[in-house]
């Protein structure tokens, strides 16, 4: 019993980053690919468009990072333990 | 509210030594505690950021003290980054308010660009401490939930100092049934902005560790150029959300 929660913390830290990266890993993928399309289409936009696609890739990164601070808290502050 | 469900969270780190002892240079978690009354100050954090504050005063002082026509060097750079700081809020906040906001703004990008470079490029593990190490002050979660609670009030303030009391109508834009969505906004907005930079800069900090501690030599320095990137563009990412959240606030919708 006394082993439970820290296995059980472990295993939660990992979902928590690896299923957290499904949906940003998709948004960057569709992201990136419209950026293209778009550099494509229009050559002489690619600064500006380069820009964008970073922040936006910034904002969809953070939402794994979320997922990643709550595999922290529960590995190295974990309050059940 | 908010700091007092986010600060047991910053508390408890220290009570697990197990995880901390069996990883070795992995040092999460732990601090360098100074009293000050009831408190628990994290040591290591304010000895970083005032090195790092006095370094950016040095160097905004010696670039602007014998200012020249034709900029040169330390000002040349600073005259780039104030016309950047200046788009960038004017974009953000609009024409009309953001004389007022910009030094608000730029204090913020370059305070977390210096803390985030700083962190990453001083060789602070040179400098022993009696427990915890010196690294970036924003990979602590204090540091970004202070910040943060610093845009929140400075957004309110913009909006009822330009409004008045007609600042509230921006709950019931559209319409009234967003009043709650709107409500429950203005906690997710310092939530998301300290956890955010908070997140990314110990992410980049503990995958360098994890890599030191795997193979010393080298295999690092592509993911640490990754790491200076990515805090380049956090630094830019909480700037632009501050103005954007100033220009909300400070928003005319008939003008």
């Amino acid at each position: 019993m006394e082993s439970l929660i820290p296995a059980a913390s472990v295993v939660a830290a990992g979902l928590a980053v690896g299923l957290g990266a499904i949906g940003p890993g998709i948004g960057q993928g569709t992201a990136a690919g419209g950026a293209v399309e778009g550099i494509a289409r229009q050559p002489e936009a690619e600064g500006k468009i380069r820009g964008t696609l970073l922040l936006s890739l910034a904002f969809m990164e953070a939402l794994t990072i979320y997922g990643l601070v709550v595999a922290l808290v529960l590995l190295f502050a974990n309050p059940f333990s | 509210m908010l700091l007092q469900t986010l600060l047991p969270l910053a508390e408890a780190l220290p009570a697990p030594q197990s995880m901390a002892e069996e990883t070795h240079g992995l040092e999460v978690g732990q601090h360098f505690y100074w009293h000050l009354g009831p408190l628990n100050l994290h040591g290591q954090i304010f000895l970083s950021s005032w090195i790092l504050i006095g370094a950016l005063l040095v160097m905004v002082i010696a670039g602007t003290r014998q200012m020249k026509r034709k900029p040169l060097g330390l000002q040349n750079l600073l005259e780039f980054l104030w016309d950047y700081i200046r788009n960038l809020s004017r974009e953000q906040i609009g024409e009309a308010a953001y004389r007022d906001w910009m030094p608000f703004i730029g204090t913020l990008f370059l305070f977390i660009f210096f803390c985030n470079w700083g962190g990453a490029l001083v060789p602070w593990r040179l400098v022993r401490l009696p427990s915890g190490e010196l690294g970036a002050p924003t990979a602590d979660i204090n540091t970004t939930v202070a910040m943060a609670l610093l845009v929140s009030l400075a957004y309110f303030y913009a909006g009822l100092s330009r409004k008045g009391l007609r600042y509230f109508e921006y709950y019931v834009e559209p319409t009234p049934i967003m009043l709650p969505f709107k409500i429950v906004e203005d906690f997710t907005k310092p939530l998301s902005l300290s956890f955010r930079l908070f997140g990314n800069i110990l992410a980049d900090e503990l995958t360098v560790s994890v890599l030191v501690l795997l193979v010393p030599l080298f295999v690092p320095l592509p993911m640490m150029l990754l790491g200076l990137f990515t805090s380049a563009i956090q630094a830019l990412i909480f700037a632009t959300l501050a103005a954007y959240y100033i220009g909300e606030a400070v928003h005319e919708e008939h003008a």
